[in-house]
C-alpha cells in the first residue's frame, strides 16, 4: 500500500535517510539544507533513528567525519550548500580517492560574492571533477528515491554520490511523495558490508604519501602509483553507469517509478525541438513544451538524472534525431558556457549530429524561471535559427544586459 | 490547474494556510498539489505571500506564481501596500479578511470578492497565538464558499492531519461558522 505523504524536498531527503539506516550523520547548518538536518537530528532524538549524529564546527569537518566514520565501516550522510559544499571542496577529493561509499545531498544554491541564498547548481557543478557521482532531482519523489538507489551504487562502485536538488524549489516546496515500507528499502538495500575495514585490531596506514612510480610494499607485493589509482577511479566511475542503470530498473520493481536511464524523456519520440537541463528547470521545461506543441512546434524533453558519469550514450541516443536542442542550465564556466552545454556537445562529436544548440543560461542566484519564459525563448530562438542567424549561441535568459 | 497566491505578514499562517489546502485537496482526489512558502528569509510583520497549486495531474510546475486565480488576504493592511488585485487573473476570486462592508472595498472588474470577518471568528473561537487571532483557519472556509473547488469535508481532514486534536476542534468550528459567513460578490 502506498503511504503519500506531502512533504517538502528536505523532510523527502531526511526519510530517505533515515530508510537507508544510516549510522553516522555529521552535518553543519546551512540555508537552505538545514531542516533536512534538523529533521535527521529529530529522528535520532525521537529514536526513530538509530544512529550517531556528530556535530561539527564546519562542513570541513562534516565531510571528514563523514569520511573517517565510512572508513570504519558506517552508512554515512552528510547535506550541505553552496560555500558549505565549496568549504568541503578539499575532502570531496579526500572522500572519492579514498573509495568511500558516502552519500550526500546537495540543496543547491548559488555562490557568493555577491552573496545569495537563492537557488543555482553553481555549487555541485563547481564540483564536477572532483571524482562524485552526482545525480539531479527533478522533483521530491526524485529525491527520496535517488537518495535510496545513491547508497547502493555508492556501495557496488566505491565511489561517493551527491544527490542534487534545487534550493526553495524543491527543499522548501511541498508535493506528494509516496514513501516505501522499510522493508522493500531493505531488501533493497541490505547493509553496508565494506571490502576493507579500519579497527584496532587491524590497524594499518591509509593514504600515505604516494610517488608517481609503481612502488613495492613491506609484502613485496608491487603497489599501484598515484596514476593507477586515479586510473581506477576513473574506471569506477565508467563502470558506474551500468550500476546506475542496473540499480534504477531494481528500483522501479521495488517501487513501479522508473529509473531505467541516466537520463528521463518527455515526449521526446518524435521531437524535433529537445530541451534539457538538470533538475526542477528541465521540469519546468517539461510545461514549456506543452506549450509549444499546442502552437505546432514538436518539441520534447531529455532531463539529465546523472551529471556524472555522463550519460554519453543516452544523450547520443536521446539526441540522434534533434534538430535543434536547447541546453536550459543555472550554472556557468565563465568564459565560455554552461557546463552541461559543453557536455552535450562533446557526446555529440563525431555521431554526424550536428545541428544548432542554443545554451540558456537561467535562473542564477534564484531569479525564477517561469513556463512562459521557457517558451518565448525557445520560440525567439527557433526564428533566429530558421533565419540563420547564430547556430551555436549562449542566452542570459530574463537579464538585463 | 488552479494557482493561489496567500497574501499576508510573517506570523499570521500564511505557509501553514497554503499547506491545509494542499493536503486538503490532496485528499479530495487532486493528484497534483504543491505548497511553497516565499523563498528566502522570513521575518515577522513583514508582507510575504505562499502559494497552492492544484491539478488533477501531478505538477510540474515551480516557478513562483504570476497570476493566480484565486488570492486570498490575511491582512487587510495589506492592500495599501501590495498592488494584489492586478496579480489575479480575469475571472479570478479575491478572498480577504476584512471587518469591513464588501460595498467599501474597490474591486477591478471581473473579480469576484468573498468577504469575512476572520479576526472576529478566530477570536470567537479562542483561536489566539501570541496574542493575535489566527485568521488563517476562517479562511480556509471562506475559501471552500468562494471557489468551491476544496469541499469543508476534506479542509476538516487537513486541519486535523496538521493540527493536535484539542486545537483543530476549535479550527473546524471557525472553518464551517467562517463558510457560513462568507459573503460574496460578483463585480
Amino acid at each position: 500500500m502506498d503511504n503519500v505523504q506531502i512533504m517538502t524536498g528536505n523532510t523527502a531527503a531526511a526519510i530517505a535517510a533515515k530508510l537507508c539506516n544510516i549510522q553516522v550523520v555529521a552535518a553543519y547548518p546551512i540555508t537552505p539544507q538545514t531542516s533536512l538536518t534538523e529533521t535527521l537530528s529529530q529522528f535520532i532524538e525521537s529514536g526513530e533513528l538509530k544512529a550517531e549524529y556528530v556535530r561539527v564546527e564546519s562542513e570541513h569537518s562534516a565531510l571528514t567525519v563523514c569520511i573517517s566514520a565510512s572508513t570504519v565501516g558506517a552508512r554515512v550522510f552528510t547535506s550541505t550548500s553552496s560555500h558549505g559544499l565549496l568549504y568541503m571542496h578539499e575532502q570531496l577529493h579526500w572522500a572519492a580517492g579514498s573509495r568511500l561509499p558516502i552519500v550526500m545531498c546537495c540543496v543547491n544554491r548559488g555562490v557568493g560574492a555577491p552573496w545569495s541564498i537563492f537557488n543555482d547548481q553553481q555549487d555541485s557543478v563547481a564540483q564536477r571533477d572532483t571524482g562524485w557521482i552526482q545525480i539531479y532531482c527533478r522533483d521530491n519523489q526524485e529525491i527520496l528515491d535517488s537518495v535510496i538507489q545513491a547508497y547502493r551504487i555508492a556501495e557496488e562502485v566505491y565511489a561517493p554520490v551527491m544527490v542534487c536538488y534545487d534550493g526553495f524549489v524543491l527543499s522548501h516546496t511541498m508535493m506528494p511523495v509516496s514513501i516505501p515500507d522499510q522493508k522493500a528499502v531493505n531488501s533493497f538495500l541490505p547493509p553496508y558490508k565494506p571490502h576493507t575495514v579500519l579497527s584496532v585490531e587491524n590497524p594499518y596506514n591509509i593514504n600515505p604519501v604516494i610517488f608517481p612510480w609503481l612502488r613495492e610494499n613491506a609484502e613485496g607485493i608491487i603497489c599501484d602509483g598515484y596514476m593507477e589509482m586515479r586510473y581506477k577511479l576513473q574506471k569506477a566511475l565508467d563502470c558506474a553507469r551500468e550500476v546506475i542503470v542496473a540499480t534504477g530498473k531494481k528500483y522501479a520493481k521495488l517501487t513501479g517509478r522508473n529509473y531505467d536511464e541516466m537520463l528521463w524523456r518527455y515526449k521526446t519520440d518524435d521531437a524535433q525541438i529537445i530541451l534539457t537541463g538538470m533538475g526542477s528547470i528541465a521540469m519546468e521545461a517539461t510545461a514549456a513544451v506543452d506549450q509549444l506543441r499546442k502552437d505546432g512546434v514538436k518539441a520534447g524533453v531529455a532531463g539529465i538524472r546523472v551529471f556524472r558519469p555522463f550519460p554519453v550514450n543516452d544523450v547520443r541516443k536521446a539526441f540522434s534525431k534533434a534538430q535543434t536542442i536547447i541546453v536550459l542550465e543555472k550554472d556557468i564556466s565563465y568564459g565560455y558556457e554552461g557546463a552541461l552545454c559543453s557536455d552535450i556537445k562533446a557526446a555529440l562529436y563525431g555521431t554526424g549530429i550536428n545541428v544548432p544548440v542554443h545554451n540558456f543560461i537561467a535562473g542564477l542566484g534564484g531569479r525564477d524561471v517561469k513556463v512562459r519564459e521557457i517558451f518565448e525563448a525557445v520560440q525567439q530562438s527557433l526564428q533566429e535559427i530558421a533565419a540563420g542567424k547564430e547556430s551555436n549561441k549562449t542566452i542570459w535568459l530574463n537579464c538585463r544586459k | 490547474m488552479h494557482e493561489i497566491i496567500w497574501h499576508g505578514r510573517g506570523g499570521q499562517g500564511v505557509v501553514v494556510g497554503a499547506q491545509i489546502l494542499a493536503e486538503a485537496a490532496y485528499l479530495q482526489g487532486f493528484k497534483g498539489v504543491t505548497s511553497a512558502p516565499t523563498f528566502g528569509p522570513e521575518r515577522r510583520g513583514a508582507p510575504l505571500t505562499a502559494s497552492t497549486r492544484i491539478s488533477d495531474e501531478p505538477i510540474r510546475t515551480f516557478s513562483q506564481i504570476e497570476f493566480a486565480d484565486i488570492a486570498v488576504v490575511l491582512d487587510s493592511s495589506l492592500l495599501g501596500v501590495v498592488d494584489i488585485q492586478s496579480s489575479i487573473k480575469e475571472g479570478g476570486i479575491f478572498i480577504i479578511n476584512t471587518n469591513l462592508n464588501p460595498g467599501q472595498i474597490k474591486i477591478k472588474k471581473g473579480l469576484k470578492l468573498a468577504c469575512i470577518d476572520a479576526a472576529k471568528i478566530a477570536l470567537k473561537h479562542r483561536l489566539v497565538k501570541e496574542g493575535a487571532p489566527i485568521v488563517n483557519t476562517p479562511l480556509l472556509g471562506a475559501f471552500a464558499r468562494a471557489s468551491n473547488l476544496i469541499s469543508l469535508t476534506y479542509l476538516e481532514q487537513g486541519l486535523k492531519w496538521k493540527l493536535s486534536p484539542q486545537v483543530a476542534a476549535g479550527n473546524i468550528l471557525a472553518l464551517k461558522e467562517a463558510y457560513e459567513q462568507t459573503i460574496i460578490i460578483e463585480n
